[in-house]
């Protein structure tokens, strides 16, 4: 069973954002595999110790992006491919997904995996975007997988509960919180995955133009929100404090 | 303003799309419409975008819209902005705010297809009701196979609202001590109609089911009332309640980090307190 698995390097979840000239600073800032990815690759490498087969881990990113990879190649990961090219570093979810589809396009694969979106932009469009340009069935944000004579059933979460589906092989699948529980890299998986073949590709070596992977959106210009102002601490005995809140969330925020 | 309306036995509902004033609502109604399933409703939305052109389509940033949206979207090149908050327009020119890392901040973006595509964040834009006379047309294309099948749809069990569109929402942290805490959680939620939430730290102990879960690898809420009980406000937690309307934090620790945004704090042991709480909301509520 072969797999690819998508991923994206984020910020940490702790990070604090700072904006800097109308954009979102890198600066200082930890980086780490989108969290819903690293369950994607969980699940991939799963299968794989089930059924056999190849695990290659697919990116769209820069120089750093690589740690990403070799982090996923030390979770079990067989081999690992980098889009990297000055042409995507403005572009968008459209663009990362039409240059993920045409490695994937020269590949063989039963399975791909995204997480069901990135802690970054939130945006949820490169799985369903990626699985449209590939022609491939899709079943976005599951919580619980079999697979078994070419055939997946997967749970997905909805609004106000989960559904199952049932899809042939080969589909595009993304991962939610709740799907595996993800494994650290080991020691030996950490040495082993310094002599495993990570390979960085050009838009030229997908046989892609600046063109064909242009942003259609643009980001404007960044903000932090309104900061929260603290506001009052009730003090005194449990039943005073209690219906001076009770008065206030009535009378002055008006929300009961 | 035209609305596609698409499922099995829906022609009914036009009527009741009527009072939100659009100009004409076209109706795909199949039986092979009946379930939700990507490809099929993808073919639908998308061949209706192309018979009518139009400059912008919303879908609701839910669980369809945001597996419908970007599938479609790549299908006719256009380019989309998911969870908008709100919507600029400029002559003819939109601009859309979409929050990013769960709402650490606000990014403005432009579209620049000739068809623009956004979603929208449920419980955020004021439903208005306006003139209904729209008329109602028939959309009838040739409906996709679905390669993927729905075997079973699965109710969450009980009667709470759904956390992202909750009006109240009353959430439980790690200071619960453990799973049983969420039965006082439940009891508050249940006096004020509210839903409940959880920190990721009382998710990670296995304490709440993940959808319970509440920040940037969980949901990201903006009802008019959070209520944090035992809930530290660690930053990734933060981020995903930071826009609700007023915040009330219960915690013993003076010094908790949800305090420097709540807008009104108890500091206190939450089994004395919540419990007070829920018997003054019984009274007040008779």
């Amino acid at each position: 069973m072969n797999i690819v698995a998508c991923i994206k390097q984020t910020f940490d979840t702790e990070a604090k954002i700072v904006i800097d000239n109308g954009q979102v600073s890198d600066q200082g800032v930890n980086l780490i595999v989108n969290p819903y990815d690293e369950f994607a690759v969980e699940e991939a490498i799963r299968l794989k110790e089930k059924n056999g087969g190849e695990v290659v881990v697919v990116s769209v990113g820069g120089d750093k992006t690589q740690e990403a990879l070799r982090y996923c190649l030390a979770m079990g990961a067989d081999r690992a491919v980098l889009i990297q090219d000055p042409a995507l570093d403005n572009t968008d979810n459209i663009g990362c997904a039409t240059a993920l589809a045409k490695l994937l396009a020269g590949m063989e694969y039963d399975l791909v995996f995204c997480g069901k979106e990135a802690v970054d932009d939130g945006a949820a469009q490169v799985p369903s975007m990626l699985a449209e340009k590939l022609d491939l069935p899709q079943v976005n944000v599951i919580t619980e997988l079999e697979v078994a004579d070419n055939q997946a059933t997967a749970t997905r979460e909805i609004d106000g509960g989960s559904e199952v589906i049932e899809v042939q092989l080969p589909v595009m699948l993304s991962a939610q919180k709740g799907l595996n529980e993800v494994r650290y890299p080991s020691l030996p998986g950490i040495m082993k995955a310094k002599r495993k073949e990570l390979k960085v590709v050009s838009l030229a070596d997908l046989e892609l133009s600046a063109d064909d992977v242009a942003a259609k959106t643009e980001l404007v210009a960044a903000e932090l929100p309104p900061a929260r102002k603290a506001g009052q601490v009730l003090t005194g005995e449990v039943e005073e404090v209690v219906a001076q809140l009770v008065k206030l969330l009535q009378d002055e925020a008006k929300v009961i | 303003m035209k609305v596609l309306l698409a499922g099995d036995n829906v022609s009914g509902l036009a009527e009741e799309l009527k009072k939100f004033g659009p100009d004409e609502i076209a109706v795909a109604n199949s039986d092979q419409l009946a379930d939700y399933t990507t490809e099929s409703y993808a073919g639908v939305l998308a061949d209706y975008i192309k018979q009518e052109n139009p400059s912008l389509v919303l879908l609701g940033h839910s669980a369809i819209g945001k597996d419908l949206a970007p599938r479609v979207a790549a299908r006719l090149g256009a380019g989309l902005v998911s969870d908008c908050i709100k919507i600029n327009v400029d002559g003819g020119d939109f601009s859309f705010v979409h929050p990013i890392y769960a709402g650490k901040a606000i990014a403005t973006y432009k579209v620049n297809s000739a068809v623009k595509m956004a979603t929208l964040r449920p419980n955020v834009f004021p439903i208005e009701e306006a003139e209904g006379a729209a008329s109602v047309v028939d959309f009838a294309p040739e409906i996709a196979a679905s390669r993927t099948k729905v075997k079973e749809v699965i109710q969450q069990a009980g009667d709470r609202p759904e956390l992202t569109e909750a009006d109240i929402i009353c959430s439980g942290g790690r200071g619960l001590g453990g799973p049983d805490g969420f039965g006082l959680i439940e009891e508050l939620a249940d006096t004020l109609g509210a839903a409940v939430g959880s920190s990721r730290a009382a998710v990670d102990a296995g304490w709440r089911d993940h959808q319970a879960q509440v920040g940037q690898t969980g949901k990201v809420v903006s009802p008019n009332l959070y209520i944090a009980c035992g809930i530290s406000g660690a930053i990734q937690h933060l981020a995903g309640m930071g826009s609700s309307k007023c915040i009330v934090g219960i915690n013993k620790d003076p010094e908790a980090n949800i305090f420097n945004v709540a807008d009104y704090g108890i500091e206190g042991d939450l089994y004395k307190v919540v419990p007070a709480l829920i018997e003054k909301l019984k009274e007040v509520n008779g």
